[in-house]
């Protein structure tokens, strides 16, 4: 077991790596760094100025060398300066985290409580009335853009309805609610597919059978075997959303001034603060890595197959 | 012969062939429409009347107007070409390129394989939109742009698919006779390898079409895509959503486009999937 | 000498197409009954439908099947659930597949057990391990703690007919129990059934193709081909004379070692 968690956490680093590499060389792309910020509205400076400002702060060593140091300050912490604010990247960012954090963990619960259930509940009775009309929620929760949801959501229970505060007033319940449930719809429309998809899979095995040949109940079959073989499945799933979770969060957070690193990102982007777009993408990425690796690892801690080793009959 | 009990067995009719040609029929109409979209428009679209400004849907209007007067259906119409084609556009560059890497992956083998999957796992390892966010951040926005950071971060996906189906044909026994038989490396992949293989990828270009085109339109709805005057569904929500509050057709009306357009093709590619899927036909 | 069941004029349809056609035999108490016939002759169609294993596709378009005085494709599910277990036992071809791979093997028997009458873990226990050793298992601990995978193929089909004569049914039906065994271990299966047999008088209904397992075991034989009848006696009568040009032709495929 311990072999296999350390196998994965090596093979974690050239991905790493390759992701810090990426969001580096793609913020070099746009051509920009500190010195252009600095200089580029200015007007006329000479350019002995630039290349001298440059010099100072290492912008003229060669590529590999750059990425290098900053790799090594991304290491320590220092994830240099906003451009826009002047203030510490990281700090900043460190800063904005929990109120992401704190949306993301409500809104994978509310797309839990919502999808675990009716994904079942489709999955049992498929192919008929309530498996469709199941269905076509969600097939509608899919189509329906994020942002649509967001600006809708808001026009009912904001605008129309005025239950609920048009933008967050900091990071309170009730600011909350909006954005979790957009988040919430998009992510249990995929996800209650999958969870029936996964249950319906299950069921077609070949035990259920044979347990109803034995006289058991349906539904003791579904609580005691069928969704503890399913749960693995599900819970794997889940890590997946968060993926999409973490993507959508940007958008959301920025339609609702949510204070978090989405809103941050989003900010950044439109004011071309490349230090702290560098920062939100490496970090996501690496949280996302991190949320995948521990999946996989409780994966096979779980499964029993994998943990006594199967053996050929 | 004794009283002998009879019973009916209940049968489901297939529905795929039916839904295949409703749908498949929207969604081509719907790709005409986008490309004959400057025809289709009841008004002009960029034409402005301020005496008409911001009216609520009626006989004449029916989708209202704009703070300028414009008629909003004909603005979603013009819409429709940005929109969907350029969805269209990416999906194709994605699935052409996502399987160039995987066929290459699957059929060369060796290290090759190896550092492209790693890249490509690299790619994965940003989660949906993130990576889009910023790689459309830095190249400046626009169109163009957007569906360059989409396609660089949805290609992997098709690569894996085209890897593991590529590695699959090369074991079956056909494939070891057909390369037994001397024929080119080209000549194999394009006339053996890649007809057996389009059957899964095609599928999930199609159930494809619908997220790619809700991610082109967040971005634009960002500002980091479509730019004005292009009319582009995702931008002119964004455009108007101080007006949501007045005048809500004006930020809702793309947004319904979206979600229809969206709706139609994924409809679509659930029934092909249906219909690929030997389990589901009789 | 009454009779324990009754297959009367059965039609079985799968998807809308008839796969079994106009079948009827009669089952004795203690009676061993043979169906043989080729893959897709629908033997294990036939017996599936007894207990309701058809699944939705399937459906028993005419006919009747008699137990005890019910007709089991007319019985309400919940009822027909009563019989499962304590009056008709299954077999599958697969026995392994037939546990669910993440729960031991004496869970799932405490489970059967318990959904058919109230019973503490203690007595299930004892109940199981008594079972276990009259079928010649030695080790009933290790097996009920023991997760079905951890079991040999071998092992995996006795415990499925343990599973199956838990409750003590009537009735067993066994789908092809050898099919999938070396040869050595297909013995020992023929004989745990024979003992159950000779333990606690269960009548058999054994679906094969391998004619040997239906010579060893059946005292009666039905012989299927396409989802037809084409000959049914007393088994050393159909095998030593038959009547069937089919029959013929299967008896006639058997390799026969010369001593």
């Amino acid at each position: 077991m311990k072999k296999y968690i350390g196998k994965r956490l090596l093979q974690l680093i050239p991905v790493l790596l390759g992701i810090t590499f990426l969001s580096f060389a793609m913020m070099r792309l746009a051509g920009s760094d500190t010195v252009t910020e600095m200089y580029g509205d200015k007007g006329a400076v000479s350019q002995q100025i630039i290349d001298a400002k440059r010099a100072e702060l290492g912008l003229d060593r060669p590529f590999l060398v750059q990425y290098g140091s900053w790799l090594k300050g991304l290491l320590t912490g220092d994830m240099g300066v906003s451009y826009v604010s002047g203030k510490n990247v990281f700090q900043t960012f460190v800063s904005k985290l929990p109120a992401t954090l704190l949306l993301t963990a409500l809104s994978i619960v509310a797309t839990v409580v919502i999808s675990i259930p009716l994904g079942i509940l489709a999955a049992v009775k498929h192919d008929r009335f309530t498996d469709y009309f199941l269905r076509v929620f969600s097939f509608v929760g899919n189509s329906l853009p994020n942002f649509f949801v967001a600006l809708l959501l808001m026009q009912l229970f904001s605008i129309k309805w005025k239950l609920l505060p048009v933008i967050s007033k900091g990071t309170t319940v009730q600011s909350a609610i909006l954005p979790t449930l957009t988040l919430a719809i998009a992510m249990s429309a995929k996800y209650m597919r999958q969870v029936r998809a996964t249950v319906l899979e299950e069921l077609n095995k070949d035990y259920v059978l044979g347990a109803k040949a034995r006289g058991v109940r349906g539904s003791v079959t579904l609580w005691k075997s069928v969704l503890k073989s399913a749960m693995l499945t599900i819970v794997t799933l889940l890590a997946l959303s968060i993926g999409s979770l973490l993507g959508g969060t940007a958008i959301i957070e920025s339609i609702f001034m949510w204070d978090g690193v989405g809103k941050l990102a989003v900010d950044s982007i439109t004011m071309r603060d490349y230090p702290m777009i560098q920062a939100y993408v490496v970090w996501m990425a690496i949280i996302y890595v991190m949320v995948n690796l521990i999946t996989d690892i409780l994966y096979h801690v779980l499964d029993p197959r994998i943990r006594l080793g199967v053996q050929e009959g | 012969m004794s009283e002998v009990t009879v019973r009916k067995q209940k049968l489901r009719k297939s529905t795929v062939k039916m839904r295949l040609i409703i749908f498949g029929t929207l969604a081509v109409l719907l790709v005409v429409c986008s490309f004959f979209s400057a025809y289709l428009t009841p008004y002009d679209p960029y034409l402005q009347n301020l005496d008409i400004a911001k009216q609520a849907p009626s006989a004449q209007h029916l989708l209202g107007t704009d703070r300028y007067g414009r008629d909003m259906l004909s603005r979603v119409i013009a819409g429709s070409r940005a929109s969907i084609f350029s969805t269209l556009l990416l999906v194709a560059i994605i699935t052409a390129l996502g399987t160039a890497v995987g066929v290459t992956c699957g059929w060369v083998g060796g290290w090759v394989d190896t550092v492209l999957m790693r890249i490509s796992d690299v790619f994965l390892a940003f989660p949906g939109l993130v990576f889009a966010l910023a790689v459309a951040g830095s190249l400046g926005g626009g169109l163009q742009n957007a569906i360059i950071a989409l396609a660089a971060i949805s290609w992997p996906k098709y690569a894996r698919i085209a890897r593991s189906q590529t590695l699959a044909q090369k074991e079956t026994q056909w494939m070891k006779a057909v390369r037994l038989s001397g024929s080119g490396t080209g000549k194999i992949i394009l006339k053996h390898i890649l007809p057996n293989i389009l059957g899964p990828i095609l599928v999930t270009s199609m159930l494809d079409i619908g997220t790619m085109m809700m991610e082109l339109a967040a971005l634009s709805f960002l500002g980091l895509g479509a730019k004005p005057p292009i009319p582009e569904w995702g931008s002119m929500m964004s455009d108007t959503r101080s007006l949501m509050t007045t005048s809500p057709w004006i930020t809702f009306s793309p947004g319904i486009a979206i979600f229809l357009s969206v709706m139609i093709f994924n409809l679509l590619g659930d029934t092909i999937r249906d219909y690929a899927d030997p389990k589901s036909r009789r | 000498m009454e009779e324990l069941l009754r297959y009367e004029h059965v039609d079985i349809s799968y998807l809308g197409v008839p796969t079994v056609r106009d079948v009827s035999f009669t089952l004795a108490p203690g009676e061993i009954l043979g169906i043989v016939g080729e893959s897709g002759s629908g033997k294990s169609t036939l017996i599936k439908a007894a207990m309701g294993l058809l699944g939705a596709e399937g459906c028993v378009t005419r006919g009747d099947i008699w137990y005890k005085g019910k007709n089991l494709p007319d019985l309400p599910q919940k009822e027909l659930r009563k019989l499962c277990g304590p009056e008709l036992g299954y077999i599958f071809q697969s026995a392994g597949s037939s546990f669910c791979p993440i729960r031991t093997v004496g869970a799932q028997l405490y489970e059967t057990m318990r959904e058919h009458e109230r019973i503490s873990k203690a007595d299930f226990e004892a109940r199981a391990m008594e079972m276990l050793q009259k079928l010649g298992f030695e080790n009933g601990k290790r097996i009920l703690e023991s997760y079905p995978f951890e079991l040999s193929g071998g092992m995996q089909q006795r415990i499925g007919i343990a599973a199956a004569m838990l409750l003590k049914p009537s009735v067993l039906f066994a789908d092809e129990p050898t099919s999938a065994l070396d040869v050595t271990i297909q013995k020992q299966v023929v004989e745990e059934m024979l003992l159950v047999r000779k333990t606690f008088g269960t009548a058999v209904v054994l679906v094969a193709h391998n004619l040997g397992v239906i010579g060893a075991m059946a005292d009666r034989v039905l012989v299927l081909k396409d989802g037809e009848a084409v000959e049914y006696g007393k088994t050393q009568e159909v095998l030593t004379n038959p009547q069937a040009d089919y029959t013929k032709a299967l008896l006639a495929a058997v390799p026969k070692l010369r001593r």
